[in-house]
This record gives C-alpha cells, structure tokens and sequence, in this order.
C-alpha cells in the first residue's frame, strides 16, 4: 500500500492584501474631508490680505444678523430631529412589527418620502399651502366663505419649515428604527416573555432597549440633516424674511463672495455636531447591541386586533403630509395652466411637458449628469463606508475613533461651505477639477458618507464579531472575511446604503449649486434656477419624472439576482 | 466700496488674470461693422452650438434660442438662465478657473459689461444692424456690447384681488397700511433688474423709502421675473417690482394681471447682449449676435417676449403702452457699478435677507 503525497491545497505564502487596502480607504476619507476642511479653517482665520486674524469670529458673535440665523436654525433641527422620532418611530414599530394591513404599501410610500428631495417638497407644500394661493387655503375659504386674505396655513414661516423640514427627514428616522426593530430576534422577547414579562415589560425592557441605538442614531441624522438643509430654508424661509445659516451662509457667497466669512460661520455648526456625536457615545457606549448571531428568529408579531384599523388610519394621515398632498399638488401644477388652480376642462394643458421636453436645453444634459453621478457616487460611496465602518467597528487599526470622526465630519459642514471647500480645493493645482463632474463626485461622495457610514457602522454593531472571527480562525485574511462573511450578513444594509447614497445625491442641491458649471448641471441645481424665477409647472413635470425614475432604480437594485435573492428586502 | 477693487482683489486671489486684467488696449474707433456672410454661417454650423448665458425670463429665453435654430439648422442653442447676478458670479468663478464656456451673455445689469470690459474679457463685434441703426447710447464706442433688449421694473396688481380704481399708482401708495402683507418684489442680489431699479429708486425716492416699504411684510423672491408669476397665481395682490415684459405676456395668454407705471416714473433696464473673446464656438457667437440685433429677432423679442427693442425698423405691439408714452428713470450704469456692493449690503440689512 503505497501513500500519495499530500499535496497542498494552498501556496505557502499568501500575500495579505489587507492592510494596503484599509490604509488606502483611510488616505481616501483623509484627502475627501480633510482638504476641504482644512481650506475653510485657514480661510476662517485669515482676513482678506492673508494675515491672521480672530476678526471673522469677533464679526460673527457680535452681528445680530449672524446670531440669529443660528438661533433659527437650531430651533428648526431640535424641532424637527423631535417631531421626527416622535411620529416616525411609532410608524416604524406598526411597519415592523405589527400585522397592520397594508404594511408593505406604507413602508414603500415612506420610501416615496424619502427619495422626494425637500426642496422639491417645499415646492410642493408652497402650491398647497401658500397662504393666498395654496390650494389648502383655497379650499378653506371656499368652503368657510373666509375673506379673501384669510388663510389658514402659512408656509412661508418658521412653523411652515420645520413641518417640511420633519416631513422629508422623518424616513431617515424610519428606516433606523424599523430595520432595528426587525433585527431584533423572536427569541430574546420570548425569554423575557417565557420569564413572566408582560408585554410592556417586555417592550421596555428589551425591544426599546435593543432600538434605542437606532433611534439615537435616527434623532442625530435628523438634528443635523434638519441643520444642514438649504433648498427647502431658501425656498421658504427667504420669502418670509428669515435666514436660516445654511442660507445666510450661502448669501454671503454673493458677489462679492466672503468666503473668510462664511467659513467662520460654518465653525459653530461642526462645533454643535462633535458635542451631540459625543453625547450619543456616552449613552451607547458600553452597552452590547449584538443581535444578530450565529442563530437567528424572526422578529416577532405582534398582533393589534381590531385597532390594526385605527394604526391604518393613523399611517395614512401621518403620509398625507410628505407623499399624497404633495405629489397631488405636483401632479396638478404639471397639467394645468396655472399652478394653483385645480384642473378643470378650461385649464388642462400638456405645455409644460412640451416645454421640458422640446424647449428646455438643459433637460437633457442635466438627467445624464445626475444618473451619471448618482451611480458612481453611491457605488464608490457605499465601498468606503463598509470599509470605514469595519474598521471602527471592529476596532481593527489603529486611530480607527479618529477615522470614524472623520467619516462623520462633513455632516456638520453644511454643503454650501463643503461646496466652497471643494471649489478653493480643486481650482488650483495640482488637481484641477472645477468644471467636471469629478468635483461634483468628490462632493456627493463626502456629503453621503457620514449617513452610509452610520448606518453601516449600526448594522455592524448589531453583528456579533464571532462569526468573522470564526472565519479568521480558519485562515481567511479581513478582506475576505469582510467579502465572503459579514458583508452577505450585512446585505440588506449595504443594498439600503447604496440607495441611501443614490437617493442623497439626487436629494442634493447645497453643494452642486457651487460647484456646478453650464456642462456639469444637475437636475436639483435646474430645479433650484426655475424655482427662482417661478416656473412651478416645469418644477413639477421635473419632479415626477425624478420621482419615477428614483422609484425605479431602487425598485431595479433591490431585484438584482445574487444580491437581494432569497432575502426579504427590508431596508429601502 | 466699489466694486471694481473687490473684484479685482479676487481675481488676484485666484491668480488667473493677474496678466490679462489690463493687458487690452483701448480701442479708439469700434471695428468695421459685419455682416451676416456665407462663410460666417459655415464656419458657425461647422462649431455646431452657440453657448447663451442669460438672465431673460426662461421661456422667452428658450423661444429666442429656438428661433435661432430654426432660423440657422445645424446650430444648437444653450440656454444658461439665471439672475443677472449671478451670471456674473458664475462668469467670473469659471473664468477664474479658466473654464472658458460661454459664448455670448446677456445681463440684465448693464454694469457689468462695463467690468467684463475693463478686464479685458469682451469681443468687439459690431453687427451690421448695430453700427446702422442703433442710437449711440444704445451701444458701446469700441463695440463690445449694444442694447439686446430694453424694458421696465414696474408696479402691477391681480385683477382678481385688486378693483382697477383701488390699484396703486405710484411707489408711495404702496406704503398705504391697507397693501402691508400684500406686495411682493425680486430681490437685487440675484436679479440684475432689481439691482438697476433699486439703485434708481435709492437714487430718485431715498433709501428711507425701501425702509419703509420693508415695513409693509413684503414678500421677497429672488428673480424679477418672479413677482409676476406670483401675481397670477394670486399669491400677493401687488408687486413693488419685476418684470413689465412678463406682465405682458401674462396679460396677452388671459392671465388676471395689469401693469401700472409709477407716477415717480418707472425705473428703465436694459439688458446689452456681448461677446466674449474667449468664447469656444467665436463664430456662432458672431452669427447669435448678429441674428439677436437684426430687425427679425428684434419684432421677435417683442412680439412673443413683451420686451422693447431699440432697433427703428421695429414696431411696438398694439394694447401695450408705446414706450415713449411713459415717464421712466434715467438709467445709470456707471452708478451701479460704483455702489452696486452697497446697494446689496443696504438691502440686507434693510430687507433681513
């Protein structure tokens, strides 16, 4: 009997390729948000000749009209991050968790919410609730006989933006908590049932506890998602005569520009940021949230009986408010003649679909560019933040607190500065990139990381380290257990990352709306123009064909064979 | 300050025309004017698009360009729309990073062709309609731009909302208490003709005048061409300022809105049309231009876009007041270029955005 050699299955040496790689995804979230930042911190303390200076900070604290547009715009975010938790988080729990009818209608409808930018949301709520020509107030008058200068809403008011302003954050909220709430397993709600807790007692001792991180991490992208808005505060706070500081801000980039100004504004915002990011710290910080494990149950139902009626009644009223009045409103300016008359035989008219179609010379330059830099951006976004999120969840270099702060950053640099940032950044050399859409790329891809880092970040909190250790144990190097172990596990969320992403850069107007040149247009920079000089049924028309083809493109991902398959897909 | 020194400061900053900004000579006589030639529309369909940043209300914008189209096959038209203002920041933030995009632009703030021709960036190009028929204040002695278009800010009112009898006929009537929340107007930060009527209206009435027009819960919009759209929707009764071609056009499709003209007298705008030297497409540039001046475009721009023309062979449309008819403002270029970053800096703190 004779032994055959034992061959061996592997080569006998391997190259790791995985320290390069994450040293590369750190250099790359170094160059994306440091450089920008670094520009607006020189330029916040240096005075117009280049000397150093402390002027702009001492301008900014002693000028009302710096004082008070940080007053509003923290008023807006408290009230908006709060409304927010507040209405969408039970909305979630009925999605989630309960046998409510219609769960999946509700859940896409909030994701027609979502993909709805707030500026384009502004637009809308102005056609209905324009305090003389919103159809809302029309209609009020008709049917009370009010005089006709009496309304009923005023959209062009603080109370005004902060309702849009929760309108079109509240799903940022959502998605955290219902995805939570699913990945919560059966089994620890029947422990604690099978222990004799009751059903509140279970809820406040285990499912809320188990949410809570999502719901922390929902509260803190509204504050400052809320914080960082410019369409919908330029659309209606200007009219109303206020600023916001991402408007005052952006003002200050008039000609002449002040740029010195601007950046030093930008500073108490990123200061605000790095405190509230530090206060969720220290309320998660040394609790454990893994629930998924090598074992896994579904999440539980919970039945509601005939009040399931009522939690029908009350999502629907909650969707009234970001999806069917607003869309209603849009669908009725696109066809008729004047926006804010409701369609009748005498003002039905197909012009404004003439007019975007075969008149407009910017439409079709500006859809390209969009789908153009929606997809690259979310791709190449989605890649670093798995990247990023792995290595501070994972602890696994060193510095990784530094590069999760960093990946986190530029949500506290409103857009419009990031914009600025960018501009003084890639307009000399050695990288020239004004007038490309690589600029606009860079800019999409940092306004996008600090949410798809989050969110990937709290999907790899709640995935237990066994399984990847298991997997490194038996030989596999961190890329590949990253690749073949915890990113499948993670599936859903890095598919909801990427439409994340997709969805943001369509959402996004602060920064293209500085960096943009006549070729490197996008849709929301084109939206924003004929927002100002008011053609509200080109808006419209523009706006549902936006609406259709973000709807199918999630739709599309989500369907990709190998990627969703067998999965249900929970997260867009 | 005046702006000259500011922007001359951030050209510096920037570095890029550090060589360029007073390298061009000043020309004493304007070049021979052109025509449009064989050759001319040849060598323009061989670029094959003209660049046009505007600050003209979008639809009107887009009818002139399509004319154009269909006046000349082979040559595309893009409209850049924007406030006049910001066409300037936009021009001077790509030509600051050497983006040369456009080809021909026309500002409603006739001042700032007067920089763009200081620093050396315009073309001169004089069309044959030009150099024939257009007066000399209506063009620039060495050739660089002429009057595109001419037209007013005025007060107009909804029909719906407003008796004919109770209408305002003047700037001081709009501080009556009974027009407080009721008035809209443009904002001179972004809207060239609002820049050139408030600079007239600070200059005739006082900025006390605006401050108490601010008093009156005025809504602010952004571009002139704005106030009459919010007119017609019946979002306010009446506007302090904006478009009067607007108010035209709206009028003539059956649209509830009147134009009144300011017993003060109206404030006048006019929106020149230049080339740039760095163009990219010079030679459908040049024919754009020559098209935009003759007496063809220039019956178009009123016809359709309710705007005056300065060319004589011209003729102004029946039901609108003739221009001459109307008591206007002097208009003062000059001026809004010397004070134009007070007048915003005024505004603001006057108006709160």
């Amino acid at each position: 009997m004779t032994f055959a050699p034992v061959h061996a299955s592997r080569p006998a040496f391997r190259l790791d390729l995985s320290w390069p790689i994450l040293i590369a995804s750190a250099l790359v979230l170094c160059a994306l948000i440091l450089a920008p930042l670094g520009w607006l911190a020189y330029f916040s303390l240096v005075d117009r000749a280049g000397d150093f200076t402390l002027g702009n900070f001492r301008q900014l604290v002693s000028t009302p009209a710096f004082v008070e547009p940080l007053i509003t715009t923290v008023v807006l975010s408290v009230s908006a991050s709060f409304i927010c938790c507040v209405v969408a988080a039970p909305l979630a729990w009925l999605v989630a968790r309960t046998d409510m009818p219609l769960r999946g209608a509700i859940r896409a409808l909030m994701t027609a919410s979502f993909v709805t930018p707030p500026f384009l949301g502004a637009i809308a709520w102005e056609l209905l609730a324009a305090p003389n020509s919103g159809l809302l107030n029309q209609t009020y008058r008709t049917l009370t006989g009010a005089a006709s200068d009496e309304h009923l809403f005023n959209i062009y008011s603080l109370t005004g933006l902060i309702f849009v302003t929760s309108c079109y954050t509240a799903p940022y909220v959502f998605v955290l908590v219902a995805n939570a709430l699913e990945r919560i397993p059966a089994d620890l709600e029947d422990a604690s049932a099978i222990l004799g807790g009751r059903t509140w007692t279970t809820a406040r001792r285990v499912t809320v506890p188990l949410a809570l991180p999502a719901l922390l991490a929902g509260a803190l992208v509204a504050f400052l998602q809320s914080m960082t808005l410019f369409g919908a505060p330029a659309i209606l706070a200007l009219p109303a005569g206020f600023h916001t500081m991402t408007t005052k801000i952006w003002s200050l980039f008039q000609y002449p520009p002040k740029p010195e100004l601007a950046a030093a504004a930008s500073l108490p915002l990123l200061v605000l940021t790095v405190l509230l990011l530090r206060g969720q710290h220290v309320i998660l910080g040394r609790r454990s949230y893994a629930v998924v494990g090598g074992r896994q149950g579904d999440a539980r139902i919970t039945g509601l009986g005939a009040w399931k009626w009522a939690a029908l009644g009350f999502s629907l009223l909650i969707l009234l408010n970001p999806v069917f009045l607003p869309y209603g409103a849009l669908l009725n300016a696109a066809f008729s003649r004047v926006p804010s008359q409701l369609i009748g035989f005498g003002n039905l008219t197909l012009h404004n679909f003439e007019f975007v179609f075969f008149e407009l010379s910017a439409t079709r330059l500006a859809f390209r560019n969009t789908l153009i830099l929606c997809t690259l951006a979310a791709t190449i976004g989605t890649v670093i933040a798995l990247v990023v999120a792995y290595l501070t969840s994972r602890q696994a270099i060193a510095f990784h607190r530094a590069l999760g702060f960093l990946a986190t950053a530029p949500v506290a640099v409103p857009g419009i500065v990031l914009g600025v940032g960018l501009f003084l950044t890639y307009t000399r050399p050695p990288f020239v990139l004004y007038g490309t859409l690589w600029i606009l790329l860079i800019a999409f891809v940092t306004i996008a990381m600090p949410a798809a880092y989050q969110q990937l970040q709290s999907a790899f909190r709640s995935v237990s380290p066994d399984l990847e250790e298991a997997s490194r144990i038996l030989g596999a190097t961190r890329i590949r257990t990253l690749a073949r172990v915890t990113a499948p596990l993670l599936r859903t969320s890095v598919i909801a990352t990427w439409c994340f992403i997709f969805v943001g850069v369509i959402r996004e107007l602060s920064a293209a709306i500085m960096l943009f040149t006549s070729e490197t247009k996008v849709i929301s920079v084109l939206i924003f123009d004929l927002n100002e000089s008011g053609d509200l049924g080109a808006i419209a028309v523009l706006g549902l064909i936006m609406l259709v083809f973000t709807i199918a493109v999630v739709a599309l991902v989500n369907r990709i064979p190998g990627f969703g398959a067998g999965v249900r897909l929970r997260n867009n | 300050m005046p702006r000259r020194l500011s922007r001359r400061k951030l050209l510096l900053s920037t570095g890029a025309f550090a060589a360029t900004a007073f390298a061009s000579p000043i020309r004493a006589a304007p070049p021979e004017p052109s025509q449009i030639t064989p050759q001319l529309v040849e060598a323009a369909r061989r670029e094959g698009k003209v660049v046009w940043y505007t600050s003209i209300d979008l639809p009107v914008a887009e009818k002139i360009a399509k004319s154009f189209e269909a006046k000349f096959p082979g040559i595309t038209t893009r409209v850049e729309r924007t406030g006049a203002e910001r066409v300037f920041q936009r021009i001077g933030q790509e030509y600051a990073s050497r983006i040369y995009a456009v080809d021909v632009v026309n500002s409603s703030d006739a001042a700032h062709f007067i920089v763009w021709k200081r620093d050396g960036l315009l073309a001169p190009y004089v069309p044959e309609d030009v150099a024939r028929f257009y007066p000399p204040e209506h063009k620039d002695p060495d050739g660089m731009f002429a009057s595109f278009r001419v037209w007013l800010s005025v007060i107009a009112y909804n029909t719906n909302l407003v008796k004919a009898e109770d209408a305002p006929r003047s700037f001081a009537d709009l501080l009556d208490p009974k027009w407080a929340g009721k008035i809209v107007k443009g904002h001179p930060g972004y809207s060239g003709t609002i820049m050139t009527a408030t600079y007239q209206m600070a200059r005739d009435l006082g900025w006390d005048y605006f401050e108490k027009l601010a008093k009156q819960r005025v809504m602010q919009v952004q571009s002139s061409a704005d106030p009459p759209k919010k007119l017609a929707l019946g979002e306010r009764a009446v506007m302090a300022d904006g478009n009067e071609y607007n108010i035209f056009v709206m009028k003539e499709q059956g649209q509830p809105v009147e134009v009144v003209y300011p017993s003060e007298g109206a404030p006048l705008i006019v929106g020149p049309n230049g080339l740039f030297k760095n163009a990219p497409n010079p030679n459908a540039a040049r024919l754009f231009q020559s098209y935009c001046f003759g007496v063809e475009a220039q019956q178009f721009i009123i016809d359709t876009g309710g705007l005056r023309s300065m060319h004589p062979g011209t003729t102004e449309k029946p039901g609108r007041k003739p221009f001459r008819e109307i008591k206007t403002m002097r208009d003062d270029p000059a001026g809004v270029d010397k004070t134009a970053d007070d007048i915003k800096a005024r505004y603001a703190q006057i108006f709160r955005v």
